[in-house]
């Protein structure tokens, strides 16, 4: 998570819309000071875009007044901060330890399996992502896994297909 | 002010909401309102009671029933029998595992008797967005007390005489550390609390937060006022975001009614809180790096001295305590410190918070006094060991901490007799583990965390850990020879001593304590290359029985890598050569014939 896990800043995949660029600024224009609220400003920025790309990065620099590389250093210092976009749904894995006692690696493992993805990465119909995350504070329902806000308590493996064809039936019902 | 005849509590912490609390409390709302109920019965949400494992959790005042798993269709049978006609629904009070005692009251159950709350002494009990709720229970008196009557050498020496010594893991005494602060002249100083919650498995902070807020605003100002700062920060985990809108919610009160802002209580005191959101970082538990992580930079730690007392934030003395030290703050105050310090050990005074999890019948958040025994705590509180299987080990003090075995059960816990033992307080997890979980796993489940959590700056935790790592997953994947062990053990030590921040100096504490209670088990992996629970899966040799088989071929069909030969109504046997052992011919066996690797 604190390790840089690519020394290039990624580009964005697309074009960024400018009114999102319009409504960081003013963000940022209307903050008592900008003393110390790099961290403050790149939540916000991760809110209105979803996730960190180079222009997003080097904007909010220009902005500061400060070197592109001190807010690359910020952004891959954080395991909050992501530099790619995420699918649809994001599926949040517990890593904690009671998780742990109780199996999360096995339904960790199944879930790549089934998705055919790694951690941090999005399946290539942009519907899931899968993160590690450390402790929801969900122990008493432990394993557990997150789809987006939604909490699934003690969990097996044997349950995962269908929480993900839920899914998908979504998407296609929409 | 309405007086309600019946109130109805529904917990809405994490582990209550994550199991729909908050879905029960819609309906509840629903149906009393429907039932033209809403003018005599109110329905709160509260923080947390702490028994996760039974969640969602109701309980019924004034009549003090407790009712446990309650979901949405129980809420209109509870509203049925029990709010309208006075019934009590027997179906929905907790069941003891173990007796099979219903018990109705909570004061009752084992979980709760043992327990002694003075952090958690609001939780579950009060509205943590309603501060009138607080106030009624005693709330804000500590700190009017404090900024009208007392000076501030008074609070010092009173904190200090209590014994009350930082609950976020280091156990260093907070009278010493706000009197550093306060003799430190400057134009500006800080106070911070640190709810960078970062032990996975534990979540007391969070709690106390999500329960009673305002509990950790009133310890804030009164250590501002004691310490001379004007301003507080709570730097907390982006990752508890109904926290962070609760403490919200009590700041923006808490400054309506002039408890924050200027001339607090018509006093000269000025005293504001800012909340600062983390971004996932562990080493930002570190106090110098959690005020770099506060400026906006990389939570990298710095070297110490200067202590945050001396240079904290922006350079000006800062005083940073836990939560959950804060949370015994306006206590003490109240209840004098004569009273705090009686309870407890000799040195590790009051009381501690644990979140209690892994292999055990009641997960939860349990506050015990110091001096109360691991086998008080997992036994009688806890219920035992889940699916009565055999005690292992327990965990305490997370990534940094180490493992607890039966010998030491009977150790009254406090921070000195942990450190002796090998472990360590920390912040209060407590991760029991039965003879399924294999301990070389255990270990590299926390250097796998401590290596990716390490921050980069100092070469021993940043390389250090890797090695560690890399040389654990070797022995677990069967490769591991004697060597490794005592390279494991060397570079532990290397790393303990040449690191820079807390972080790495502890990281290789669950290694070298496995490898101290655990030795034999560390011994079979390498030397004879089993994995005696069968967790480690490069271990794992899956053998059939022929006494049972009965030749079905069911076993050789599931194997995805046709590892299984054998004709039909012979004998079949397992290549291990090939065997990847996923385990699909111990599922598909009806037999009991396939034999899991132990």
């Amino acid at each position: 998570m604190t390790r840089p896990v690519e020394i290039s800043v990624p580009k964005a995949a697309g074009e960024l819309p400018n009114e999102k660029f319009v409504e960081l600024e003013k963000y940022i224009d209307n903050l008592d000071t900008t003393k110390g609220a790099l961290i403050r400003i790149l939540h916000k920025a991760q809110q209105i875009f979803g996730y960190l790309p180079m222009e997003v990065q080097l904007f909010i620099a220009r902005k500061l007044n400060i070197p592109g590389s001190e807010v690359f250093g910020v952004v891959s210092f954080y395991s909050y901060f992501s530099t790619q976009p995420s699918g649809k749904h994001t599926i949040s894995v517990c890593m904690g330890t009671a998780c742990f006692v109780r199996g999360s690696d096995r339904i960790h493992e199944k879930l790549k399996e089934e998705l055919g993805i790694g951690s941090n990465q999005t399946t290539d119909d942009g519907l899931f992502t899968i993160k590690d995350v450390r402790c929801i504070g969900a122990c008493g329902l432990a394993p557990v896994i997150m789809v987006d806000d939604k909490v699934y308590g003690r969990v097996t493996e044997e349950d995962l297909p269908e929480i993900l064809n839920t899914y998908r039936q979504k998407t296609i019902d929409s | 002010m309405t007086v309600y005849r019946t109130n109805i509590l529904v917990c809405g912490g994490t582990g209550c909401v994550s199991s729909a609390s908050l879905d029960v409390y819609n309906k509840f709302k629903k149906l009393i309102t429907s039932a033209g109920y809403d003018k005599e019965v109110k329905i709160i949400k509260t923080g947390c009671f702490g028994f996760c494992e039974q969640g969602p959790i109701v309980k019924i005042e004034p009549d003090n029933v407790f009712y446990v798993k309650v979901n949405k269709k129980d809420a209109e049978e509870i509203v049925n029998e029990h709010i309208i006609k006075g019934r009590i629904v027997k179906r929905l009070l907790y069941k003891e595992p173990n007796s099979k005692r219903i018990i109705e009251k909570h004061q009752n159950m084992p979980f709760y008797k043992k327990q002694f709350r003075i952090a958690l002494r609001n939780c579950g009990l009060i509205n943590p967005e309603d501060i009138y709720e607080y106030i009624a229970v005693g709330g804000y008196e500590a700190l009017g007390r404090v900024i009208t009557k007392m000076n501030r050498d008074e609070i010092v020496d009173i904190i200090k005489k209590s014994g009350l010594r930082g609950r976020g893991g280091g156990g260093f005494p907070t009278g010493i550390k706000w009197e550093i602060t306060k003799n430190n002249h400057s134009d500006k100083k800080y106070i911070i609390c640190n709810a960078d919650e970062g032990d996975p498995g534990a979540f007391m902070d969070r709690s106390i937060l999500e329960g009673d807020p305002h509990n950790v605003l009133e310890a804030m100002a009164i250590g501002g006022y004691t310490i001379g700062a004007d301003k507080g920060l709570i730097y907390i985990r982006a990752e508890y975001p109904l926290a962070i809108e609760r403490l919200d919610i009590a700041i923006k009160q808490a400054r309506e009614l002039g408890l924050l802002g200027n001339n607090i209580l018509g006093t000269d005191f000025n005293f504001d809180i800012e909340i600062k959101l983390g971004a996932g970082a562990f080493v930002c538990g570190e106090e110098t790096a959690l005020i770099n992580s506060a400026e906006g930079k990389r939570g990298e730690p710095n070297y110490k001295p200067p202590y945050p007392a001396q240079e904290g934030l922006w350079g000006k003395p800062t005083c940073v305590n836990n939560v959950e030290t804060f949370a015994n703050i306006p206590a003490i105050i109240l209840n004098g410190y004569e009273w705090f310090s009686s309870i407890g050990t000799e040195k590790s005074k009051g009381t501690k918070v644990f979140a209690l999890a892994g292999k055990i019948n009641n997960v939860g958040l349990v506050e015990v006094p110091m001096g109360t025994t691991f086998r008080e705590i997992i036994y009688d509180i806890g219920g035992g060991i889940q699916g009565n299987r055999k005690f292992k080990a327990v965990q305490t003090g997370g990534p940094s901490g180490g493992v607890i075995t039966e010998e030491n059960l009977d150790t009254p816990i406090d921070y000195d007799s942990l450190s002796s033992i090998g472990s360590m307080m920390g912040s209060g997890g407590m991760i029991v583990m039965d003879d399924t979980t294999c301990m070389v796993d255990v270990a590299k489940f926390y250097l796998e965390f401590t290596q990716d959590e390490s921050c980069g700056r100092c070469t021993p935790c940043r390389i250090g850990t890797k090695r560690m790592f890399e040389i654990l997953t070797k022995i677990t994947d069967g490769k591991g020879t004697k060597e490794d062990l005592k390279n494991l053990e060397q570079l532990s030590y290397m790393i303990k001593d040449g690191s820079l921040c807390g972080l790495g100096q502890t990281a290789p504490n669950p290694v070298l304590s496995t490898m101290k209670f655990f030795k034999d088990e560390y011994l079979q992996h390498v030397v004879n290359k089993v994995c005696p629970t069968g967790r480690c899966k490069g271990l794992a040799k899956y053998k059939i029985d022929p006494e049972k088989c009965v030749g079905c071929t069911a076993c050789a069909k599931v194997c995805p890598v046709e590892c299984i030969s054998g004709k039909l109504k012979e004998t079949h046997v397992i290549d291990q050569n090939r065997c990847i052992k996923c385990g699909a011919c111990f599922e598909a066996c009806r037999f009991n014939a396939v034999i899991k690797p132990k």
